[in-house]
């Protein structure tokens, strides 16, 4: 058993945990924050998707002791339902889900995608490393392809997530 | 209510919150993490222990022997349940294999321990240490060697005949001038769904509750308890949100009934989930298919003869995939035949996955169809028009209740520029080989008894509670739209709950029925609410109209919620059907349009554009249908593309177990999707004049990207998934 503290939300936490705790099940079991989903356990779905030090990641390919002194985000730092984010409620307007499932990865992942293409983070699809990449459909597939959503609401996910960055632009 | 003559005008026709695109009511709670899905219950029950499900490592053989020792003796366990400790199991209705296995092992991973610990980490490391010896047994594993021992199936609810015949087949075909005989594969498939299968179990005596992840609540709960040979009223299950079904949790599986005999055997409340790389190989599948074809045809197009064989394979006492049923009714023609053949595999369990039968037997039927326009010279949709019908083609007295396929291709050529499609591997933009394809996609509408119960309070709020689940499909804002039009309320005067088996008996989700007969039985509810407030607030029933929140009669007036003043008014009632089912065929009915782009030099294959005009009745939410229908889009683009369960066919599993090895869709496969739906009633299906989508959606979408490549390259694949290397060496020349 190994003690860490880290920020989830805005809120210091403190914990006692058996070293191989992923950082999801540190989330979804001691902190039962349990927005954050378990699809896979692997790294290969998304679902477990938060936001570490501004940058999102896979929480389950990741031990909870290794983020010591971390901020971490999850999908209930981001809104509530009385209070939703903007990419919560344009989730809401486009249908951008269905059974729910994979949906807080989603958010998560997406609204770290329009932090990374303002800091100008290239992808696989921008036409020139050096440029500065633009909110477009292509970019927001590519960078979101590690989000798997089995019901298929790809379609509406990126009108939400474009309706957000022409907000936000 | 019973439901024995055709629809006529009633308060659904209103049409002020049915039809409309109303976002989700449940939509803030998915989006913000507060939806609580089955393992991450922690609040319905203190104190739950982790239970880890150990999967067999052999197909078919025994286990000689298990040493639990080092895993007993591992950190924070509580107990291990196997076959030898669990008591006597019996096998649940729906099940093929049982769900504990041993000393006789049916399939691969089939669960033979769980292993109850404290955390989880300790369950798994725990459940590392068991050691188990096999002795492996011969299995048979390969369905293209095992399909001249396929025989009929035995005919059951589901499955329809193993075999049909009108008219002279063979004669007709033989005969015909233009011939089609070919033979297509579809592979196994996963469910995948994202939710991997989960319950928590805890005993209150001898009455056990089950927060689990199940489509079908009273099914489950039959066969929970024949499964642990308790009584049924002594199961409860409780599932208010699944992420993702598409039939992988139609039946208890191991995560229930191992979370139940776990926590029996810790004496404390357990919760499982099965582990990504167990889903696969433990649970069910859409089996392999292999299809043949044949149609006969006139010069001028119009169809004598059409066949189709199809063989599948699944373990001792499962059931056929029925991919040829759909060929009984999609076309006309004055001779047809299918034959439906099913050979004894080892593999894991085949079961039903999103739209059973019609998804594989489209993706072979109308890539045939595509074949026979092109040999006729034909335009595909030209020929699938000029040989449609109206009837049943095997009882020519029985009519479609609606049947609008050709409006659907019509349409939908219009919409997507079909006429702007070119010869067979001629339109070049760069290095892209472009084509168009189009498929007919159809699925029944079945018809099933579904109970409802409403609740009027004094805050003028009606509750319903039904059994029905919300497997991603909208069912909690469809019911809600059905309640308060009904009932004359807005939206956000209903409360929905969902999922829970004390609640009355639903049709539940599964074969697209949920839609139409669970608002069905909510509108049925509904009226007898209408009937016990008219009279509490002195209406004749009859002359009550219920809109705004009042009740209103000649010029009186009185506020719905006044009639629950002295205490809840509380209504219960089902909807069931007489036989319009039977006097009309009811069906629903879509066309798929898909450009797709092949790289001429790599062979990489992107899809477009992919368009879908349904006609499937009344619309309830268009928004959700819709969604509905891009997700079913988007599995089919998987099924064509990229989705196979790859066989080990020496040791009988399959081998690409998780979302790594086992591709779906991503974001970067799926361009915009575009939906209509046609304007339409059908009274003949239930007062709501529905029907259901989920599965149309699915239907054909695989052909008419198979039929967009062919129209690309040139190039005709028909052993899906048409992956790069089957067309790399027939690709045109370039330069």
């Amino acid at each position: 058993m190994v003690k860490v503290s880290f920020k989830v939300n805005g809120q210091a936490r403190a914990l006692e945990l058996d070293t191989r705790t992923t950082l999801l099940d540190a989330l979804r079991e001691h902190l039962r924050l349990t927005g954050t989903k378990k699809g896979c356990d692997h790294g290969q779905c998304g679902a477990c998707t938060v936001i570490v030090e501004g940058r999102r990641i896979n929480s389950c390919l990741s031990l909870a002791v290794m983020h010591e002194g971390d901020s971490i985000t999850t999908i209930e730092g981001l809104g509530t339902p009385e209070k939703m984010h903007p990419m919560q409620a344009a989730f809401v307007t486009h249908d951008g889900y269905q059974c729910g499932y994979c949906t807080p990865g989603q958010i998560c992942s997406a609204v770290a995608v329009l932090n990374e293409i303002k800091a100008g983070v290239p992808s696989h699809v921008s036409a020139d490393l050096t440029a500065r990449p633009h909110v477009s459909v292509d970019e927001i597939r590519e960078r979101m392809s590690g989000n798997i959503c089995r019901c298929g609401a790809y379609s509406n996910i990126v009108d939400a997530i474009t309706e957000v960055a022409g907000r936000k632009a | 209510m019973k439901f024995d003559t055709p629809a006529t005008t009633n308060p659904i026709d209103q049409l002020k919150i049915i039809g409309k695109p109303t976002d989700r009511i449940d939509g803030p709670l998915k989006t913000t993490g507060k939806a609580p899905y089955a393992y991450e219950r922690h609040e319905v029950v203190p104190n739950q222990a982790y239970g880890y499900v150990i999967g067999a490592a052999i197909a078919k053989g025994r286990i000689i022997a298990i040493d639990l020792a080092d895993a007993k003796a591992s950190p924070g366990v509580l107990a291990i349940v196997t076959a030898e400790n669990a008591g006597t199991l019996n096998k649940g209705r729906f099940n093929t294999a049982k769900l504990l296995g041993g000393p006789e092992i049916e399939h691969y991973h089939q669960a033979i321990a769980v292993v109850v610990a404290e955390t989880f980490e300790q369950a798994r490391a725990a459940a590392a240490l068991v050691k188990v010896d096999y002795a492996r047994g011969k299995g048979r594993f390969d369905l293209a060697a095992a399909k001249d021992t396929a025989s009929p199936p035995p005919e059951n609810e589901f499955s329809g005949k193993p075999d049909t015949a009108v008219g002279d087949f063979a004669a007709a075909f033989t005969a015909a001038p233009v011939r089609l005989d070919a033979t297509y594969t579809t592979p196994d498939q996963s469910h995948a769904m994202m939710e991997p299968h989960a319950s928590i179990a805890a005993w209150q005596g001898d009455k056990l509750t089950l927060w689990t992840s199940n489509q079908m609540i009273n099914w489950g709960k039959g066969d929970v308890a024949r499964t642990l040979g308790i009584p049924k009223e002594n199961v409860r299950l409780d599932s208010p949100y699944l992420g993702g079904g598409f039939g992988g949790k139609l039946f208890v599986r191991a995560d229930a009934i191992l979370a139940a005999l776990g926590a029996k055997a810790a004496k404390r409340p357990v919760k499982v989930a099965l582990a990504r790389p167990l889903m696969a190989n433990n649970t069910t599948h859409r089996p392999a298919t292999i299809q043949r074809i044949r149609i006969g045809a006139t010069r001028d197009g119009k169809i004598t003869a059409i066949g189709h064989e199809g063989w599948s394979g699944d373990l001792p006492g499962g059931g056929p995939e029925t991919a040829v049923n759909q060929t009984r009714m999609l076309y006309a023609a004055p001779n047809r035949m299918t034959a439906t053949r099913l050979a004894v595999l080892d593999l894991p369990e085949g079961n039903a996955m999103r739209a059973p039968g019609e998804a594989p037997g489209l993706m072979a039927l109308e890539v045939a169809m595509d074949e026979m326009a092109e040999k006729l010279g034909m335009d595909p949709v030209e020929f699938r028009i000029l040989n449609d019908t109206q009837v049943d083609p095997e009882q020519p007295g029985r009519r479609f209740s609606q049947r609008r396929l050709v409006e659907c291709l019509k349409t939908g050529a219009e919409r997507f520029g079909w006429d702007k499609r070119a010869k067979p591997g001629s339109r070049r933009e760069g290095r892209w080989l472009v084509g168009m394809g189009v498929a007919a996609a159809f699925r029944n509408n079945l018809l099933t008894k579904s109970a409802a119960r409403v609740r009027l309070d004094d805050k003028g709020v009606v509750t319903v509670e039904t059994d029905m689940t919300d497997i991603g499909t909208g069912t909690y804002t469809i019911i809600a739209q059905t309640a308060a039009e009904t009932m004359g309320l807005p939206l956000d005067k209903v409360m929905v709950r969902l999922g829970d088996s004390d609640f009355p008996v639903s049709c539940g989700s599964g074969g697209q029925w949920g839609a139409n007969n669970s608002t069905a039985g909510v509108y049925a509810a509904c009226m007898k609410l209408r009937e016990a407030v008219a009279q509490k607030l002195g209406f004749n029933t009859a002359e009550a109209v219920f809109t705004d929140g009042q009740v209103r009669a000649g010029n009186r007036s009185v506020a719905l919620r006044e009639a629950a003043r002295g205490g809840e008014v509380v209504a219960e009632d089902f909807i069931e059907y007489g036989d319009l089912d039977k006097k009309y065929q009811q069906s629903t009915f879509a066309s798929h349009f898909v450009e797709a782009a092949v790289d001429a030099f790599t062979g990489e294959i992107r899809i477009r554009r992919m368009l879908a005009i349904c006609a499937a009745g009344r619309i309830l939410n268009p928004k959700a249908a819709r969604s509905q229908v891009i997700g079913a889009m988007t599995m089919g683009a998987g099924a064509a593309l990229m989705e196979e369960l790859a066989v080990d066919k020496r040791f009988g599993f399959f081998v690409n177990h998780d979302l790594a090895g086992y591709e779906v869709p991503v974001h970067a496969d799926i361009p915009h999707q575009e939906v209509i739906f046609l304007d339409e009633t059908d009274p003949m299906s239930s007062p709501m004049k529905a029907k259901g989508v989920g599965e149309l959606g699915i239907c054909g979408v695989g052909a008419a990207v198979a039929n967009a490549i062919y129209n690309a390259t040139g190039v005709r694949v028909r052993n899906y998934p048409i992956t790069l290397d089957k067309l790399l060496d027939k690709l045109p020349d370039v330069a």
